[in-house]
C-alpha cells in the first residue's frame, strides 16, 4: 500500500470506483462542505476538494479535506502549481499527510485570468508532471526536491488529470504516460461526452498497455439543462459536447431528469470500456445529482469504507 | 529586440508636474526600432507638451536630445551639458537606459516615458510578440526553436495542458499554444521523441532564485595596475 486510502484501497481491488467533487465555499464556513460532503458520502468512494478552480479564492483544499474527513470522508487534496512554489507545496503535503490527508491531485491549474484575481501574478515553479515527480520523490525516496532527506513515511496516493479532448490528440497518449513515468497511480479525465473520442483515446492507452501502469476514472459533469450543455461546449476550455446531447437537453420536458438520463448513459458505455477502472463525478453546484446517479447507473451501495492506515 | 510602449500623455504630465526645465531623451536603438522612443518620437511628445503647457499658460520649458544607446556611459556623456541644465529626465529608452541615466546624473530626477514591455520580435507591421524572459537557461533547442518558459501561458516544459484546444491557449483565441507549435515544428523535424521525455524541475537559479544577475568575464576587464611601490 501507497497510501492506505479508501480511494487506493478500492481501486487495488479491482472494484469501480467513484468519486466526486466538493467545491469549497468563498467564506469561512464549514458547514457548506459538511452539507455536499454528507449528502455525497455513501455514494462515492472519494471525495476532491478543488483548489481555488478556476482561479477564484475559496475556502484551501487543505482545509476542505480536513472538514471531510472529520465526517468520515476520503479526501482527494487538489493542488495547483498556479499559487504555490516548491517550498509551499512540499510543506502543505507534509501538513496534509499530518492531519490524515493520503490522496492528491497533481494540476497545472486554470490560469488566473479566468477568476476573480485576473491582476495576479502566477507562480508555476512546477508544472504538473514534475509536481507528481515530487510527490513520488518524497513518497519512494523520502527527499525533497532539493535532495535533503525528509525525515518518516510519506504516504501518498498520487493523482493527475487528462483531458482526452485537448489537442494535439495524438500525444494526449504520450503525455498521459509521461505522467505515469512520473509516478501517477490513478488519472481523473475532462469531462467524458463524445464516447467515439474518449474509445479511441482508450484503445490507444489500452494498446500501450498503459491502463495496466494507472487506474483511469472518466470524469462525468451532469448536465442541468441546454443552457448549460451550450455553455460547455463553447465556454469551458477542453470540453466537447456532440450536437446531439444539446439537442436532446433542449427537446427535453424535464432537463434535469433527462441531464442525469445522458449522464448514467454515459456511465454504462464507459463501464464496459477496457481499462476505465472507475467514474470521477464533478456536479459542483449540483452535488444532489450524485445519489441518484450512482444508484440508477448500478453503482450503489459503494463497498465498505476501511480506516486508514495513517 | 526590446519592446516598450510609451505612457499616456496624462501620466507623464503627471510625473513632470513638479520640475520646470525638461529634458526629454531619446534613444537611437530598440525604442527607435519599434517606434516609441527615438528622434520622431522624442519631438512629438516634446511639442505636445509645449502645446498642453501654453494651453495651461505654465512656464515650463521642454528641451530635446538624442543619444545613440542611452544604455551607455559612453554616449550618455555627450548630453552631460543638457541634463545638468534641466531640472528633470524624461527618458523615452527602454528601463535600461533610463537607468542609465540615473547611474550617470545621481542628482537628477529620471521619469520613465516608457514602459520597457517585453524582449520581442516584430510579427508584421505595427504588431509585436514576446518570445523571450532572459532567463539565462536555454533550452529551445530541446523545444523546437521556441520558448515555452515566456510562449506558454502558464510556462509549462511538459505540455501542452488541457487548455489547448485548435492550436490556441486557453487564455484567448488571439494567444497560439506554444506546445501546439511546439508539437508541430519538432514533428516538421521528426524529432517528437524529444517531448516523451519527463523534462525534469527547474533551476531557477539563472533567473529569479538569486536576486540581481551579474556576469563578470576576466579575459574583458581591466587589469588593475600593478603596484610601483
Amino acid at each position: 500500500m501507497k497510501s492506505g486510502t479508501n480511494l487506493e484501497k478500492v481501486l487495488d481491488s479491482g472494484a469501480f470506483a467513484v468519486t466526486a467533487e466538493v467545491g469549497p465555499p468563498k467564506s469561512c464556513s464549514a458547514s457548506p462542505v459538511e452539507r455536499k460532503g454528507e449528502a455525497i458520502k455513501d455514494y462515492t468512494d472519494s471525495l476532491n476538494i478543488t483548489d481555488n478552480q478556476t482561479a477564484i479564492v475559496r475556502l484551501s483544499s487543505v482545509a476542505g479535506c480536513v472538514i471531510l474527513k472529520r465526517i468520515g470522508v476520503d479526501p482527494v487534496m487538489q493542488i495547483v502549481c498556479r499559487d504555490r512554489n516548491r517550498i509551499a507545496i512540499q510543506s502543505d503535503v507534509l501538513g496534509a499527510v499530518a492531519l490524515g490527508i493520503g490522496n492528491f491531485l497533481c494540476l497545472s491549474g486554470d490560469h488566473q485570468k479566468f477568476g476573480n484575481h485576473p491582476t495576479s501574478k502566477n507562480v508555476f515553479d512546477l508544472d504538473s508532471i514534475q509536481l507528481i515527480q515530487n510527490l513520488k520523490m518524497m513518497r519512494d525516496e523520502h527527499k525533497f526536491l532539493c535532495g535533503e532527506d525528509v525525515s518518516g513515511d510519506v504516504p501518498l496516493y498520487i493523482g493527475a488529470a487528462e483531458n482526452p479532448y485537448a489537442d494535439p490528440f495524438e500525444f494526449r497518449v504520450n503525455r498521459l504516460a509521461k505522467k505515469i513515468n512520473a509516478g501517477a497511480d490513478f488519472i481523473q479525465t475532462q469531462a467524458i461526452y463524445d464516447m467515439p473520442k474518449f474509445e479511441k483515446w482508450m484503445k490507444m492507452i489500452v494498446d500501450r498497455g498503459l491502463h495496466e501502469k494507472v487506474h483511469i476514472l472518466a470524469g462525468i459533469i451532469p448536465i442541468k439543462s441546454a443552457g448549460m450543455a451550450k455553455y460547455m461546449r463553447d465556454c469551458v476550455s477542453g470540453v466537447s459536447v456532440p450536437d446531439e446531447i444539446i439537442k436532446r437537453m433542449k427537446d427535453a420536458k424535464d432537463p434535469k431528469e433527462e441531464g442525469a438520463n445522458i449522464v448514467i448513459e454515459i456511465i454504462e458505455k464507459v463501464k464496459k470500456i477496457e481499462g476505465v477502472h472507475g467514474i470521477h463525478i464533478m456536479a459542483v453546484g449540483w452535488e444532489d445529482s450524485v445519489p441518484v446517479i450512482v444508484k440508477k447507473a448500478g453503482l450503489f451501495p459503494r463497498p465498505a469504507k476501511q480506516a486508514a492506515v495513517n | 529586440m526590446i519592446k516598450g510602449e510609451q505612457k499616456t500623455i496624462d501620466e507623464i504630465e503627471g510625473m513632470i508636474a513638479d520640475y520646470r526645465k525638461i529634458l526629454v531623451v531619446g534613444c537611437g536603438t530598440c525604442v527607435t526600432i519599434c517606434f516609441v522612443g527615438g528622434e520622431k518620437e522624442v519631438a512629438n511628445l516634446a511639442s505636445s507638451l509645449r502645446i498642453k503647457e501654453r494651453v495651461k499658460k505654465g512656464d515650463k520649458i521642454i528641451e530635446e536630445a538624442i543619444v545613440k544607446r542611452q544604455c551607455e556611459r559612453e554616449f550618455i556623456a555627450e548630453i552631460a551639458e543638457k541634463v545638468r541644465d534641466a531640472d528633470a529626465v524624461l527618458s523615452l529608452a527602454c528601463s535600461i537606459g533610463a537607468q542609465a541615466m540615473a547611474e550617470n546624473f545621481p542628482d537628477k530626477p529620471v521619469l520613465p516615458g516608457v514602459n520597457t514591455t517585453f524582449l520581442g520580435l516584430i510579427e508584421e507591421p505595427g504588431k509585436w510578440s514576446e518570445v523571450c524572459s532572459a532567463c539565462g537557461d536555454c533550452i529551445i533547442h530541446l523545444t523546437g526553436g521556441i520558448c515555452p518558459v515566456t510562449r506558454c501561458a502558464k510556462s509549462l516544459f511538459n505540455g501542452p495542458c488541457g487548455g489547448s484546444a485548435d492550436g490556441k491557449c486557453e487564455i484567448s483565441p488571439d494567444v497560439p499554444c506554444a506546445w501546439q507549435q511546439i508539437y508541430d515544428r519538432l514533428a516538421a523535424q521528426n524529432r517528437l521523441h524529444l517531448m516523451d521525455s519527463v523534462f525534469p524541475v527547474r533551476n531557477w537559479r539563472s533567473f529569479s532564485a538569486i536576486g540581481p544577475r551579474r556576469i563578470a568575464r576576466e579575459d574583458l576587464q581591466v587589469p588593475k595596475a600593478e603596484e610601483t611601490t
